[in-house]
Order: C-alpha cells, then sequence, then structure tokens
C-alpha cells in the first residue's frame, strides 16, 4: 500500500513537470502550428540562468529564497529568449511551417553547442533547499517533498494559463486563434502580436520547467532540455495538440504510467511503455491528434 | 494544420507546373523512358562518372593539402575521414528519399541506421554468423522494423508524423542505452567481432579498402534514388509531396506511396548503417539518438532537399565540416576575441546550427540550389 501511495504521488509528480514543459509547448502548436525543437533550448537557458543566479547571490541568504529568485529570473531569461526568437526567427518565416520547424531544430542544436562550450558538457550540481530533499510521512509512505512542490506550481501554471484563456481578451483571441486564424485576421484582429505573447508566455513555462528539472535531477547540463523536450513531445501528442485540459491530463497518465511500469516491471521499462502508449492511442484515435479547441 | 509540403512549394519557384510536369509524364510516359537524345544523355552523365573517377583514384594520391585534410590525401587518417564522410553523405541521401523525394518530416530516421548498425554486430558477435548472412539479417529486419513503424506512423500526416517517428526512434536509443542482456553494450557500444570480417577490411593500412566500401555504397544508394525517382512510383512520390490531396484525388494510392518511401529510404538507411559499422569499426549509440536524425535533416536541407546531388553534398560537406571545424578554435584571430566567442566557436554544432539557420533564410533550396542559381540553371531535379 504505502509503496503505492509513493509511486502515485511520484509518478503525479513526474507528470506534473512534464505539464510545465509541454503547456507552452501545446499553446505554440495550437495557435500557431509551430512545433518548436528549441523549447528545450528555453528550458535549459533558464536552467542555466538559475543556476548562475543562485551561484551569484551571496550564500548567507536562506536557500529557499535564492531558489525562488532563480526561478523568477529563468522565468524572465525564458520569456525574453522566447520572445527575441518569435521576433527575429519564426515571424519572418509566418505560414512557412516547415522552415520554422528547421529553424527551431537549428537552434536546438546551436543553443546546447553553445551552453556546452560555454559551461562544459558535464552536469553541474545544483543547490536544493533542504526541506525539499527531505520527505513527509502520509498514509504510511515518505514521500518526497519536492514532488508536491512541483505539483503545485503545475497546478498553478494550469489554472493560471485556464484563466487567461478563459477570462482575458488576449485569452478570447488565442482560442478563437486555435480554432480558425484565418477567421480571427479576418475579422482585423493583430494575430502577430497574439503570436509574440504566446511564444513569451511559452519560453517563460519552459524557462520554470527547466529550473524544476535541474532541481528534479539535482544537476544542469546541456542536453538535459532535450530529454526533457522529448516526453514533452509524447505528451502534447496524447493529449491532443493545442488542448491545454487534454495536455495535463495526459502528463499524468504519461508520468504515472512511467513511474508503476519502472517499479513493476523493470527499470527502463517505464520510458518504453509511454511510447507504448503512445503508439496505442495513435491506433484507436489518430483523430484526436489532428489538433483541438484550447 | 499544413502539409509539410508547405515549404517545398515556396522553395522550389515554379512548384505548381513542377507537379503539373510530374504528374503529366507519369501519366504519358512509361518509366525510365526519356526523350532526349542519346548524346546528350551520356553528356550529361560525364561529369558523375569523372568525379566518380577522381573519387575512386584518391588512395593512390600521395599529396598534402595542407588545412584541408590531417596528411597526405592516403593516409590512413585522411582515408578514414573521407570513407566517413561517404557513408554519411549516403545515409543522408537515404533519409532525402522520405523529406525532399516525398515531402515527409520523420524524425525516427536514426532508428533504421541504428538498426542496420547494431544488427550487423550483434549478428556476428552474439549470434556468430558469417559476414553476408549477418548483413542480410540485418537488412530483412530493419526493412520489416520500417514496415511496421512505418505502417503505424503514416496513420497521422504532417507535424504529428513527425513526432510519432521521434517517438519510435527514442524508444529505440532507450533500448540500446539500458543494454538488455549486454547486446548493445549500452553506452560504450558494440565493436565489431575483427575476426568474423576479411582482413581488407580491418587494420589501421587497409583504410582505403573501407574508404572504396564507402564508395560503393554511395553510388549503389545514388543509382537506387535516381531510378526510383524516375520510375512510376518516384513521380507518384513528386505527386504526393507537391499536393497530397491532388495526388490522392488522381487515384494515387498515397499510404502506399508514403509507406514505399519510408520502406526504401529505411533499407538504404539500414545499409547505410551497415557499412558505417564496417567502416567505423562497431555501432555507436550516438547512431540511435534524435540528435543524429536532426542532423541529417540538418544535411539534407544544406544541401538542398530533393535535388539530385543536395543531400549527399549536404551529408559530405556536415561530416567533413564537423570533424574539422575543431581546428577553427586553434585559428590565431581567436585570440583577441574574448573568451566567451572563443568557446563557442570552438563548438562546431554551433557553427553548422547557425549556418543552418542562416540557409534557411536565404537559400531554401540549399547549397546546390544557390550553385544552380548561381550558374544560371534552375531545376537541376
Amino acid at each position: 500500500m504505502s509503496d503505492l501511495v509513493l509511486l502515485l504521488v511520484t509518478g503525479v509528480g513526474l507528470g506534473a513537470l512534464y505539464f510545465i514543459a509541454a503547456s507552452g509547448l501545446s499553446l505554440i502548436y495550437g495557435l500557431m502550428g509551430v512545433l518548436n525543437f528549441a523549447h528545450g533550448v528555453f528550458m535549459t537557458a533558464g536552467a542555466y540562468a538559475a543556476w548562475l543566479t543562485m551561484g551569484a547571490l551571496p550564500g548567507t541568504w536562506p536557500m529557499a529564497g535564492r531558489l525562488v529568485i532563480g526561478v523568477l529570473v529563468a522565468v524572465a531569461v525564458g520569456a525574453v529568449v522566447g520572445l527575441v526568437v518569435e521576433v527575429l526567427l519564426i515571424r519572418p518565416l509566418y505560414r512557412h511551417h516547415i522552415q520554422q520547424v528547421l529553424v527551431t531544430v537549428g537552434l536546438s542544436l546551436a543553443g546546447v553547442a553553445a551552453a556546452q562550450g560555454i559551461w562544459g558538457a558535464d552536469p553541474r550540481s545544483v543547490d536544493k533547499p533542504a526541506w525539499m530533499s527531505g520527505t513527509t510521512e502520509l498514509l504510511g509512505a515518505r514521500l518526497p517533498n519536492d514532488r508536491f512542490v512541483y505539483l503545485l506550481v503545475a497546478l498553478g501554471l494550469f489554472a493560471g494559463l485556464l484563466a487567461l484563456l478563459h477570462l482575458t481578451r488576449l485569452g478570447l483571441v488565442i482560442r478563437a486563434g486555435v480554432e480558425n486564424r484565418t477567421m480571427v485576421e479576418a475579422l482585423g484582429i493583430d494575430v502577430h502580436r497574439t503570436f509574440t505573447v504566446v511564444f513569451a508566455l511559452g519560453g517563460a513555462a519552459a524557462g520554470l520547467a527547466g529550473v524544476l528539472h535541474s532541481q528534479y535531477a539535482g544537476a544542469v547540463s546541456p542536453a538535459q532540455g532535450g530529454s526533457l523536450l522529448i516526453f514533452a513531445f509524447i505528451v502534447v501528442v496524447i493529449g491532443g495538440m493545442g488542448s491545454l485540459t487534454g495536455t495535463a491530463v495526459a502528463a499524468v497518465v504519461v508520468g504515472l504510467v512511467q513511474q508503476l511500469a519502472n517499479y513493476y516491471a523493470a527499470s527502463g521499462v517505464g520510458d518504453l511503455s509511454v511510447v507504448l502508449l503512445l503508439a496505442l492511442v495513435l491506433l484507436l484515435r489518430p483523430t484526436s491528434l489532428k489538433g483541438a479547441t484550447a | 494544420m499544413t502539409s509539410p509540403t508547405d515549404h517545398l512549394a515556396h522553395t522550389h519557384t515554379p512548384s505548381v507546373t513542377d507537379a503539373d510536369g510530374d504528374l503529366a509524364t507519369a501519366a504519358r510516359t512509361a518509366p525510365g523512358q526519356e526523350r532526349r537524345p542519346r548524346g546528350r544523355r551520356l553528356l550529361r552523365a560525364l561529369p558523375a562518372v569523372i568525379g566518380l573517377a577522381v573519387l575512386a583514384y584518391l588512395p593512390y594520391l600521395p599529396v598534402e593539402l595542407p588545412g584541408v585534410l590531417p596528411g597526405r590525401v592516403n593516409a590512413p587518417g585522411s582515408m578514414q575521414l573521407l570513407a566517413t564522410c561517404l557513408v554519411i553523405g549516403g545515409i543522408a541521401l537515404s533519409y532525402d528519399v522520405l523529406f525532399g523525394r516525398t515531402g515527409l518530416l520523420s524524425f525516427g530516421h536514426a532508428l533504421f541506421v541504428a538498426a542496420g548498425s547494431y544488427l550487423l554486430t550483434i549478428s556476428l558477435s552474439t549470434w556468430a554468423l558469417p559476414l553476408p548472412l549477418a548483413v542480410l539479417v540485418a537488412l530483412v529486419l530493419s526493412t520489416a522494423l520500417a514496415l511496421v513503424v512505418g505502417g503505424i506512423a503514416l496513420r497521422v500526416g504532417g507535424i504529428a508524423f513527425a513526432m510519432v517517428t521521434l517517438a519510435f526512434a527514442q524508444a529505440a536509443s532507450i533500448i540500446v542505452m539500458r543494454n538488455p542482456g549486454g547486446v548493445t553494450g549500452g553506452e560504450e557500444g558494440r565493436p565489431l567481432d575483427r575476426d568474423a570480417v576479411p582482413d581488407l577490411l580491418v587494420g589501421v593500412a587497409n583504410a582505403p579498402y573501407r574508404y572504396w566500401l564507402a564508395l560503393a555504397f554511395l553510388v549503389l544508394a545514388w543509382v537506387v534514388v535516381t531510378l526510383l525517382v524516375r520510375s512510376r512510383a518516384g513521380h507518384a512520390m513528386a505527386a504526393v509531396r507537391e499536393n497530397e490531396q491532388r495526388a490522392a484525388v488522381l487515384g494515387f494510392g498515397t499510404y502506399r506511396v508514403k509507406l514505399l518511401a519510408v520502406v526504401v529510404g529505411s533499407f538504404l538507411g539500414a545499409l547505410g548503417g551497415v557499412v558505417h559499422a564496417l567502416v567505423l569499426g562497431g555501432s555507436n549509440p550516438h547512431l540511435t539518438t534524435s540528435e543524429f536524425t536532426l542532423s541529417l535533416l540538418v544535411m539534407v536541407v544544406l544541401g538542398g532537399a530533393g535535388h539530385r546531388w543536395g543531400a549527399v553534398i549536404g551529408g559530405v560537406l556536415y561530416t567533413y565540416a564537423d570533424a574539422r571545424l575543431v581546428e577553427v578554435s586553434n585559428a590565431a584571430w581567436l585570440e583577441n576575441l574574448p573568451d566567451v566567442v572563443g568557446q563557442v566557436l570552438s563548438q562546431p554544432l554551433f557553427i553548422l546550427g547557425s549556418f543552418f539557420v542562416v540557409v534557411v533564410y536565404f537559400a531554401p533550396s540549399g547549397l546546390t540550389g544557390l550553385g544552380g542559381r548561381l550558374i544560371r540553371r534552375s531545376g537541376t531535379r
């Protein structure tokens, strides 16, 4: 029983991480049709920004305070990187979807290489607040505290994005844009500005995902963003591209499947079963992948 | 959502007439029959024959090319580098069957290359098969894998196809890294069983033979792709690339056409994996990574997707640059620049990635397209 509780909580915690990484991807894809391979670089940028910030702040400050500042810096850096990439590289290629993908592929290669050149290919260890490394006793299981942090952050992000989509004018434009972009343009709304905002939002979420993933792994490394990105892609595909709720459900399912299979089958089976899940979803419901409403 | 043909419609300026031409040719003329005079056809083939002769002669050329190659042209180091370039050029060509010729954006091509490579080393070492049988096993199993994966992934199109192929390749990468039963060797890779391979392909001194093997693979891949492109199936692929709906309306079974492209591309890719393992003396887990597929994509676009020489030139140049750009970090003019610039420029992938972005912007039909424009000869296809 306690094992199961532990697995469920860690699985949901992992799913929360996947959701944070995938939400920006899903929004960008749903609205703009851009498969953003540079999302991994946004995450890496966020992770390194937080790592540098936390290293630069005086060591006498409480760890949690430094982490919060690091997270804020990472979110800001992610948003700025997303903004710059959209304005400089994605916007001129408007309507050329494959070329947009190619540009983000080039960015992802160059970004990882740049990080590798500056900070080296080896993982650098990241400080973690003592409380987050500890455990809490619940229902007979010793649960790692950091999973609760990821879950809370993911819930906050989910609620925030839902509120943004459903309560604001910007959200209305985004939802309408996902549904039918041409129509929105025909109505005289500047969709381009919305694109920039969505890219910055996605970048901010990616920066957040980058920091939390580096906390999860206990280290930053140039290749980290890429490995999380693959699972984010899978989550986005299973959840139905462009659908935020679908992404959230898929993220939790993927996290749970991965943890349970890793424990009950063998280590490493979890990653495989996620891919099998994807193939299964694809065979049973190929239409769900063609995009949905936000 | 737009189909993957989107960019091609923009890169090939006369794309609409192009597709019409392809469809019309497919309808009117029998496969392989060209109405060009025989003499002109021979003349057109002349540069290729001369180039091939020069390449085949390189192992006899004891010339130093300072800065271009690490030693004499026929020194083992240079031969090995050139052989790797040629193999990767052929593998890039196999990826072009999917991307450039059929408009399928696959992110899982590495899966089939790795399958060829690993199945060869595993069947030689673990199953102790003789070399010809091992090659056969590797090719047959990889092609069967391509049928299954392609059959599933082609149920969706466009970007979703890209993601699904990526997921399958990732699964393979995970399996290889986990090293089940010790057959894949995990991060170390699997070395080639030297006793099972003819002596001519083993050892530093025999680098020219591996070079010729690589060259032979490249020529074979090029001939197969050229024949395929000229065949009826090749015209159907071009039709699917230019406008899949129209091709379907015209009565092509687009699913079957796309599956054929996946299977042929994967077969050539697996053959490339086999040759790669023989040339480099083993299977490397880098072949399974999504990074490798991405680099194939970069090669094809750099060279010019769907062009006669594009993928080969892109693959060769990319591999060469990746191996040689490290020299840039030792260049004297870098000393005056800040450290960070030097650190970043010492990464070949940074230079290649940035150059790739530039090419996507300013030369969307790739280097061969650019060259074709420069010598006022558009439409190299």
